[in-house]
C-alpha cells in the first residue's frame, strides 16, 4: 500500500494527493489543490471586490460554492446589511445557486454537514476558522481569507503546504456527564494554541470510533484552537449513513495508511475523566470543572450555542437538565440553536417551551453571543458559562470580561445556580 | 516588495489573537482606511494613534490566532505597517497577511532582541533581521520562492490578475 520510499501517507496527505493529483506527497512540499467546496459567510463580501480586481467575471463551479449568511441572521445593523446585500447581489450576478439566506439560514458549518455539503475525500474551504469541523466527514476543511476566497472562486484552486500529521489515539469509556466537548477541551489542554499550528490532526481510537457524528463535529470544531490547518476523522461506518441520502457530491473514501509517518502520536485516556472548563482568557487554559467549581464563580450570562455546541443532540440534553427548573436570578441565559432545522425539531419536541419556561431567551439561529459582534454582548468584569470556542480577552464583549468554555450541560448546571457547577449534580 | 525593510518597532507579546487586532464589533466595516482606527484597539490601545507609515511589529509566538478575519491584516496595512515579524504565526493570518501583499516574517527569536521604539532592518533574500539600535541580529530561512512571488507581485490579487490574463492571450492552454 506504501510506494517508492517506505512508507505510507496519513489521512491529510492522502486527500491532499488526490486533490492535487499527485501519487504522494510529503509533509513541506507545496501542492495546489482542487478544491471540492467552497463555503462563504459574510466575510464573503469581502471577497468581491478582490475577485472583480483579478478580472474574473465567472466562478469556476457555481455547484461547488455555498454561502450561509450567520453572524448577523436577520442584519442587526446597517453594516451587517449591507454585507448581506453584497453577497446576494454577487450571488446572483455570477450565478451561484447554493445561498442559504434568511429563513433557511444557519451557522455556515452546520450548514455544510447536515446538507452533505462536505464529504470524505474532499478538500474543502471555508471564509471561516471553524470550517475545520468538517474534517470530521474524513475531509481536509480549512478556514481561508475571503481575498483567497476569491483566488478560489476564480481558478478553483488553491495552493496548500502539505502539514505533518499529528495522531491522537483516544481510548477510555466517557462518564456520565463527561462529553466530547469536554474530551476536546481535554486535549487542547495538553496540546496547547500553539501545539498543532500548520499542522493535520487524525483523531483515532476506540473511543473516537464510539462518538456519533455531532460529537466529531464538536472536536474536529476545536482543533482550530490548537493551531492546526485541519482536524479529521477517517470516514467509517457512521459517516456513511450520516451522510446516506444527502450527500451532494461523489466521496473519495480515503483511509490512513497502516504505516503512515506522524509527527508525533499523542495517546489520550479518558477513563475517569472529569467534566472540563477552559478558563480565561485562552482556550487552552484548561482545568478540571470540579476544582474551578470550588471557588464559587458568578456567572451573569450563559450561553448555549455555537458551531462548536447547538446540535439537536446538544439541546437535548441540556434540556433534560433544565426541565422543571429555573434560571437563576439575575442570570441571563441564551439558547441559539446551530441551524434553522434544529431550530425546527427543537420545536417540535417541546425543547423551547422547557427553556422558555425556565427563564431562558431562545433565539433564531444564529452565532448569536459567541463572537461579541451581535448579541448577548459582555460588560466590563461580567462573567459568561459559554458552550463556545474561544474566551480571548474582548471575545464577547468588554476586554474585561471572563469567559468560561463548557459542555452544554455545563452550561446549563450553570445557569440553574448562578455559578459555574458541575451537570453530574444535576442528573 | 523591498529586499529591505527598515523601520520604527512596536512590539507585542504572544497570543495576540484577531479579537485583539480587530474586534467582533468592527467586523461590518469593509472600508480599510475606517478599519485602521481600530487597529490593535485591545492589544496597543495607543498604536491607532501614533503609527507611522513603514512602522514595523515585532510579535512573540503565535501571533494573528483565532479568526479568519482579513480584516486585521488589512486594517494593519492600511495603516502603513511595513511589516510583521513574529516568533510564530497563526496559519491563516500569515496566509492573510502575504495574500494582501502585508510581509509576514516567521524569525524564532526576534521578539527577545526588540524594545518599542527601536528601528529593525529586515533583509528579505538574505533572511536576517538586525536591531540598528543594539547592533543584535537574529537569521531566518527565507520565504519559499511560492511566497516570494506572491509578495512581488503586490499580492494574490495582482498574480491572479496576470493569470487569468495569460490564460485570456492563449485561450486552450491547460489552466
Amino acid at each position: 500500500m506504501s510506494p517508492q520510499n517506505g512508507h505510507g501517507m496519513t489521512l491529510a496527505e492522502k486527500v491532499l494527493a488526490r486533490t492535487s493529483g499527485a501519487e504522494r506527497v510529503v509533509p513541506g512540499e507545496i501542492v495546489e489543490g482542487a478544491v471540492d467546496l467552497a463555503m462563504m459567510h459574510e466575510q464573503g463580501a469581502q471577497t468581491v471586490a478582490p475577485f472583480h480586481q483579478m478580472g474574473a467575471t465567472e466562478v469556476w463551479d457555481p455547484d461547488r460554492v455555498v454561502i450561509a449568511i450567520d453572524h448577523w441572521v436577520p442584519a442587526s445593523t446597517e453594516g451587517a446589511a449591507v454585507l448581506h446585500r453584497i453577497l446576494r447581489k454577487f450571488a446572483a450576478e455570477t450565478h451561484l445557486p447554493h445561498f442559504y439566506d434568511v429563513g433557511q439560514h444557519g451557522i455556515c458549518h452546520q450548514i455544510l454537514a447536515e446538507n452533505g455539503w462536505v464529504v470524505p475525500g474532499d478538500l474543502a474551504v471555508g471564509t471561516d476558522s471553524h470550517t475545520n469541523m468538517l474534517g470530521a466527514m474524513g475531509a481536509v476543511a480549512a478556514g481561508i481569507g475571503p481575498t483567497e476566497m476569491a483566488a478560489v472562486l476564480a481558478l478553483g484552486r488553491l495552493w496548500l503546504k502539505v502539514p505533518s500529521t499529528i495522531q491522537i489515539r483516544v481510548r477510555g469509556t466517557l462518564g456520565r456527564g463527561v462529553t466530547a466537548k469536554d474530551l476536546v477541551l481535554r486535549i487542547l489542554g495538553e496540546i496547547k494554541t500553539t501545539g498543532a499550528t500548520y499542522k493535520a490532526i487524525e483523531y483515532t481510537g476506540p473511543t473516537i470510533a464510539a462518538l456519533s457524528m455531532p460529537e466529531r463535529f464538536t472536536i474536529c470544531n476545536m482543533t482550530t484552537e490548537m493551531g492546526a490547518k485541519c482536524g479529521m476523522v477517517a470516514p467509517d461506518a457512521k459517516t456513511y449513513a450520516y451522510l446516506d441520502g444527502i450527500s451532494k457530491h461523489a466521496m473519495h473514501p480515503l483511509q490512513p495508511d497502516a504505516d503512515a509517518v506522524y509527527d508525533r502520536v499523542i495517546d489520550v485516556d479518558v477513563d475517569g475523566m472529569p467534566p472540563m472548563v477552559a478558563c480565561p482568557y485562552s482556550p487552552d487554559n484548561v482545568r478540571a470543572l470540579p476544582d474551578v467549581v470550588r471557588e464559587h464563580v458568578k456567572v451573569d450570562q450563559v450561553f448555549l450555542g455555537s458551531c462548536t455546541n447547538a446540535r439537536i443532540e446538544d439541546l437535548r440534553e441540556g434540556a433534560a437538565l433544565m426541565k422543571g427548573q429555573k434560571v437563576a436570578s439575575g442570570v441571563r441565559f441564551i439558547v441559539s440553536p446551530a441551524s434553522t432545522k434544529i431550530y425546527e425539531q427543537c420545536l417540535k419536541e417541546g425543547i423551547i417551551e422547557t427553556f422558555t419556561e425556565a427563564g431562558a431567551v431562545f433565539t433564531n439561529s444564529s452565532c448569536s453571543a459567541c463572537f461579541g459582534g451581535n448579541m448577548g454582548i459582555l460588560a466590563p468584569d461580567e462573567v459568561c458559562a459559554s458552550s463556545s470556542n474561544r474566551n480571548f480577552p474582548g471575545r464577547m464583549g468588554a476586554k474585561e470580561a471572563r469567559i468560561y468554555l463548557l459542555s452544554p450541560a455545563a452550561t446549563v448546571a450553570a445557569a440553574i445556580r448562578g455559578e459555574l457547577a458541575d451537570p453530574r449534580d444535576f442528573m | 516588495m523591498e529586499d529591505i525593510i527598515e523601520g520604527r518597532v512596536w512590539t507585542l507579546g504572544r497570543d495576540v489573537d484577531t479579537d485583539q487586532i480587530i474586534s467582533g464589533k468592527y467586523l461590518t466595516i469593509i472600508d480599510p482606511n475606517e478599519l485602521k482606527k481600530h487597529v490593535f484597539e485591545i492589544a496597543l490601545p495607543e498604536f491607532a494613534a501614533q503609527a507611522r507609515t513603514g512602522d514595523i511589529l515585532i510579535a512573540d509566538e503565535n501571533f494573528g490566532s483565532g479568526s479568519s478575519r482579513e480584516h486585521a491584516p488589512q486594517a494593519m496595512r492600511a495603516i502603513g505597517v511595513a511589516a510583521v515579524v513574529a516568533d510564530s504565526f497563526a496559519r491563516i493570518f500569515f496566509r492573510n497577511a502575504i495574500n494582501l501583499g502585508l510581509p509576514a516574517i516567521e524569525v524564532r527569536g526576534v521578539r527577545a532582541i526588540f524594545e518599542t521604539g527601536d528601528v529593525a532592518r529586515i533583509e528579505m533574500r538574505r533572511g536576517t533581521v538586525t536591531n540598528l539600535r543594539t547592533g543584535a541580529s537574529v537569521p531566518f530561512p527565507p520565504l519559499p520562492p511560492h511566497l516570494m512571488r506572491l509578495l512581488e507581485a503586490g499580492g494574490l490579487v495582482e498574480k491572479v490578475r496576470q493569470e487569468l490574463e495569460a490564460r485570456k492571450a492563449s485561450p486552450g492552454a491547460s489552466p
